[in-house]
């Protein structure tokens, strides 16, 4: 099993834990990732303000460049995946737009004819490697630990791929099976208000305490997210918040990759655990985490 | 006359706007479905931010009818919108309304409707030159410039907070630029030269 692996800009930067635990639990699992050699940014939701066709030619290159390594495309960032598969949905609708996209791509002697399947990574664990090998290769069991499983906007919308729309259930069967719980978290496909960080943090800081709140008062022990954005939000602006909102929050915030990697053993700084700005010591996520009986 | 209290459209430039919002909605699939739209509000009450909004998205839907297109587009309402796509799998018409706000955007950039050092067109802006210059974005850069245009003041107030993630090592000082940076140049040249602009 093997993927042409689509980082993305914030994977490089601010999303790094995510990266390296996704590539520590593939390797781990046996899933191969190749990365797409000289990936370019995807355009975001920021191009696609500006001017459409630009921005999805952006976005195509990386296509381009993947069709002919002869897998699908593995993208972690929930608005990489988005705009990737906003664009094979684009290209097969508006063919006039199409052999635009395909001309401007010319003008870099490429091309993009042989169309591209692009996966998100909660997908290819569920769907592909399947829960059953995962309990197989577990060391720990998440014992009891209570977990929100926050998927956000762009994992699951605009148009169903792998997972429900409203009540989605990947994350949750994931680490059900590994010992720990799901907790009925309302706010699992609210929006964290992406870059309205920068733009209106006002909006922003509202949207996520609210988000916060919720995963305490449904007794979350640890929020885990599946973009990079998400996690930014929810996890460096909790000073900000509490000092606004008069809060007191404490809540860890970590990718569901670094989760799973350490119920399959994988030591915490491999996971980019330490890089976490919410300090993991005096919240109840490392102890409860056990080993498994054999 | 109690008539008389409705405010009537600015005419001058709504014909204008509306020819240019039909074009840009015509690159979306089913774009001219917002005709079909019943007004039930699905698409506020889905919204997890229409609560902070000006105007609604609902409200948006029925401005564009009455021909105030200029307000829709001078609303903080369209760069509110974080793109979450709930309004869009939740619209019973099948109305993609993320896309007609997308849409709404591009309209207010192209006739320049909004204040000046707007900040998300600021940000979009600086996003789109990292881009160009290095084949991707550079997040401290990208903040950098947007603040100095936009709210010199939070540049200082985020400079702690870049500090802390610089020592997590999760945030990069210089940018990274890919090998081929002049084949995703002359992409975006001839695309915007085949766009017209």
């Amino acid at each position: 099993m093997e993927y042409a692996y689509y980082p993305g800009c914030s994977l490089e930067t601010t999303g790094k834990p995510y990266d390296v635990s996704v590539r520590a639990i593939f390797k781990e699992l046996g899933v191969g990732l190749r990365e797409i050699e000289d990936w370019n940014c995807c355009g975001a939701t920021m191009y696609m303000s500006v001017n459409k066709t630009v921005g999805y030619a952006v976005a195509a290159r990386n296509l381009a460049l993947a069709q002919d390594m002869g897998c699908d495309i593995c993208a972690p960032c929930s608005s990489c995946y988005t705009i990737l598969r906003k664009v094979n949905r684009h290209l097969e609708w508006d063919t006039a737009s199409k052999a635009k996209i395909n001309e401007a791509l010319a003008a870099g002697g490429l091309n993009y004819t042989k169309p591209v399947e692009i996966r998100h990574p909660l997908d290819i664990l569920v769907n592909f490697v399947k829960i059953e090998n995962i309990i197989k290769a577990a060391k720990f069991t998440f014992n009891g630990l209570k977990i929100a499983p926050y998927y956000g906007c762009q994992v699951v919308r605009p148009v169903y791929h792998f997972d429900d729309m409203d009540e989605p259930q990947t994350m949750d069967r994931l680490f059900e099976a590994l010992g720990g719980e799901a907790v009925d978290y309302p706010d699992k496909v609210r929006c964290c208000g992406g870059m309205l960080m920068t733009t209106f943090e006002d909006v922003a800081l509202r949207l996520n305490n609210e988000l916060l709140c919720h995963a305490e008062e449904a007794g979350a022990d640890v929020i885990a997210t599946a973009c990079p954005l998400c996690q930014m939000n929810l996890e460096s602006y909790q000073q900000r918040i509490n000092a606004k909102f008069s809060t007191n929050h404490k809540m860890p915030i970590l990718y569901f990759s670094q989760l799973i990697g350490l119920a399959l053993g994988i030591p915490p700084e491999k996971l980019d655990i330490p890089k976490m700005m919410i300090p993991l010591g005096d919240t109840k996520l490392l102890p409860a985490i056990a080993r498994k009986a054999v | 006359m109690s008539q008389s209290t409705i405010p009537e459209p600015k005419l001058t430039r709504e014909a204008e706007l509306r020819e240019a919002f039909w074009a840009q909605v015509k690159h979306i699939p089913r774009g001219d479905k917002i005709n079909d739209c019943i007004q039930c509000g699905t698409c506020t009450g889905a919204c997890p931010v229409s609560y902070m909004m000006d105007v609604t998205p609902r409200q948006i839907v029925a401005l564009f009818r009455a021909g105030h297109l200029q307000e829709i587009l001078e609303s903080r309402s369209i760069w509110i919108c974080a793109s979450c796509y709930s309004c869009r799998v939740h619209c019973p018409q099948g109305i993609l309304v993320t896309d007609m706000m997308y849409a709404l955007k591009r309209l207010a950039i192209e006739k320049k409707i909004y204040p000046k050092s707007f900040p998300v067109y600021a940000l979009s802006e600086a996003f789109i030159n990292n881009v160009y210059h290095y084949g991707r974005n550079f997040e401290m850069g990208l903040a950098i410039r947007y603040f100095l245009k936009a709210d010199p003041a939070k540049l200082m107030a985020n400079a702690a907070f870049g500090l802390d993630m610089m020592k997590r090592g999760r945030i990069a000082i210089t940018p990274t630029k890919i090998k081929k940076v002049d084949q995703v140049r002359a992409i975006i040249d001839k695309a915007r030269e085949l766009e017209g602009l």
